[in-house]
């Protein structure tokens, strides 16, 4: 018999303790195989936010560290200028980064610091309950926009890997989702790109995924897929918006 | 015969496996609850399997192991 | 013997902190406090320092975070408005056990307020500042020779405790010139048990302050408070002055304490005898130089509306023996006028 996948040893027993079909479950296991397939499990230092994968630390076997709200992009700021030969990934989610850490994760762009930030776009606030996001839809209904997200209340969302490209210190940034396992593929290699980039001393690299919160959207976790497809990639499409690699080609 | 194994006590029956597998046969959700409370899913028909993966790919609890026959 | 020079404040502690290993500052520009940041941008390339001006201070306190995670030496160094939005970070860095060290230049506020010398952010040093049950060690010197002094100090007492150290100055001994002996060029440990640095050669670690429920987090918190009780057994710093005969006894800290120095002798010299204790650890508060003192009474001055003396009626014991003066606005009072103060308010 031959192994076509398993569970990756650098991750721990520890259960997860997403929400069944939540995508930070998805994700966060592709982080603990790239780790694995490329050899990182002694230079990583994963870098944390508060929202659902505050507990992320103890899903793997490398060192962790969970930042404050918003601020990961500044810990890892130290932490990276400290240790440039070592491997910094930032986890961030919507209401972390676009609300309370807009300031640490622009101008880590902006400076263009020499790390790795995957951001879990669910268009909600997970942890605190279905809250409305930055990124929450127009029309969309959440505990705080009952009536459904307004313009004239809340302004329009924000597509966060367009407006990061646009910072000249950003080297790479692209938009992946994980609506069926060629684009579970897709988030996996833009991931492993984005590592590559900072080991090879790259700029800032972004990669947002759009990803599914069946418990804040209320909706089975199939249906959940389903309603990234149909209602998310208007205003999130997916694709690279920015890639320093292929401009100097 | 290929082989799916689930770690059953994982799983939190999301359905994203049930659901991308090409096939749609080889797995089912069991008939009793986990310890979570999940009715988890169970290999039942691996004579289907042609070990895609798609099921593990899928899987946000990385409950899933697929073994391939060669 | 380190190098004798003639040096400002806020210079003299950025070069001494520099020749104890201290290879990062992240800061934010803000008067009275600004020479730090440019002694170290201009510092960086002959020292092989990093120096980043950051977007906020909230960023700047997060940044020497995960400089202190890794094991590393890093400092900031701010004023009131700009450590008002540290104390977040204050908060975590305790919690955590982060070794980090902060110079808190202390300015006139509330709010916006002036730029001048201030004592008015005594509660917010050494009462946390930030959320939760947690205390900053806090060092207070009164020329520009303690205050170079307190950078080794500092890192080895925030690595020693695993917790931040706040330096007070102010906006007088931080722009005063003096002459100053540089400390002797040291290095940090450069890691600790439980830092991040990538988990080659060892188990791996994990730094989070994340309650996994009440029982766990209880836990959590009654070991910070073992740690902060250990601090105020051993770490307790004061220096006393004239305080065997005296009758009165002035509690003052950094630049009133030096301006009081004058005053003890404008005093002695009409025949009244007063004394000082000079609290060295605002946090821990030096309770023990209070012991043993009786019958004698206390003159608190301070630049603000009556914050340290608090903790002088809690080390006393009786509120009748406890006299306050204070200027607030980013006034400092002369000698003459604490004598005065002092004949009028007290008994003896």
């Amino acid at each position: 018999m031959s192994i076509v996948y398993e569970r990756p040893h650098v991750l721990t027993d520890e259960q997860f303790t997403f929400c069944g079909g939540c995508g930070h479950g998805i994700i966060n296991r592709l982080i603990g195989e790239i780790i694995e397939e490329e050899h990182l499990e002694e230079k990583t230092i994963l870098v944390w936010p508060i929202g659902c994968s505050v507990y992320s630390d103890k899903y793997y076997n490398v060192d962790s560290i969970c930042a404050l709200h918003g601020r990961a992009p500044a810990l890892a700021t130290g932490i990276k200028r400290a240790l440039p030969e070592n491997m910094v990934l930032v986890y961030q989610g919507d209401g972390d980064m676009v609300s309370e850490g807009m300031a640490e994760i622009v101008h880590a762009a902006i400076r263009g610091e020499k790390f790795s930030v995957i951001f879990v776009n669910n268009a909600i606030y997970g942890m605190t309950g279905g809250q409305m996001a930055p990124t929450t839809l127009m029309g969309q209904k959440t505990t705080t926009s009952p009536y459904g997200r307004s313009d004239e209340n809340a302004g329009k969302p924000l597509p966060m890997a367009e407006f990061i490209s646009n910072i000249a210190g950003c080297y790479y940034s692209e938009r992946v989702t994980l609506t069926g396992p060629a684009n579970v593929r897709k988030t996996k290699a833009a991931i492993k790109k984005a590592i590559h980039n900072q080991l090879e001393g790259k700029g800032l690299s972004f990669v947002e995924v759009l990803s599914p919160c069946p418990t804040g959207w209320n909706m089975k976790p199939v249906k959940a897929m389903e309603w990234i497809e149909t209602n998310m990639l208007d205003m999130y499409p997916l694709g690279v918006f920015k890639d320093l690699d292929k401009e100097a080609e | 015969m290929n082989r799916v194994t689930v770690d059953y006590e994982r799983c939190k029956e999301c359905e994203y496996c049930l659901n991308f597998c090409p096939k749609k046969t080889i797995l089912k959700k069991s008939e009793s609850v986990n310890k979570k409370g999940y009715y988890g899913v169970v290999a039942v028909n691996l004579e289907d399997c042609i070990a895609c993966g798609i099921c593990a790919t899928m899987c946000p609890e990385g409950a899933i192991k697929v073994e391939k026959d060669i | 013997m380190g190098e004798k020079v003639f040096m400002q404040g806020n210079e003299a502690f950025a070069e001494a902190a520099i020749r104890s290993g201290c290879r990062y500052f992240f800061g934010y520009p803000i008067t009275p406090s600004s020479e730090m940041p440019e002694y170290f941008a201009k510092k960086a390339p002959s020292e092989g320092l990093t120096f980043i001006q950051a977007e906020t201070e909230v960023s700047a306190f997060n940044m020497i975070a995960g400089v202190a995670a890794t094991g590393k030496r890093g400092m900031t160094a701010t004023s009131g408005p700009g450590f008002s939005l540290g104390c977040e970070a204050m908060s975590y860095m305790s919690a955590a056990g982060l070794p980090s060290v902060v110079v808190y230049v202390m300015r006139p506020g509330p709010a916006d307020g002036d730029i001048l010398a201030s004592q008015g952010d005594y509660f917010q040093m050494v009462k946390g500042g930030g959320h939760g049950d947690y205390n900053n060690i806090v060092l207070a010197p009164y020329s520009v020779q303690e205050f170079a002094d307190c950078a080794p100090l500092a890192f080895e007492l925030a690595e020693k405790y695993r917790n931040p150290v706040i330096v007070a100055s102010d906006g007088m001994l931080s722009k005063m010139m003096e002459n100053v002996v540089l400390p002797d060029r040291t290095e940090g440990p450069g890691e600790f048990e439980g830092c991040v640095n990538g988990a080659k050669g060892r188990e791996h670690n994990v730094i989070t302050t994340c309650a996994t429920g009440p029982q766990q987090w209880e836990q959590f918190n009654l070991a910070l408070q073992s740690k902060f009780a250990q601090i105020r057994d051993n770490e307790q710093r004061w220096e006393c002055y004239n305080t065997e005969d005296a009758d009165i006894i002035i509690v003052a800290f950094g630049t009133v304490a030096r301006i009081a120095l004058t005053t003890i002798k404008i005093a002695r010299e009409n025949g009244l005898k007063v004394g000082m204790i000079r609290p060295i650890t605002l946090w821990p508060f030096p309770v023990k130089a209070f012991e043993g003192l009786t019958g004698k009474e206390f003159f608190v001055s301070e630049l603000n509306a009556g914050q340290m003396v608090e903790d002088v009626k809690l080390a006393v014991n009786d509120n009748e023996r406890v006299h306050f003066y204070g200027r607030l606005g980013g006034i400092t009072p002369t000698p003459q006028e604490l004598y005065e103060e002092i004949v009028k308010q007290c008994k003896h």
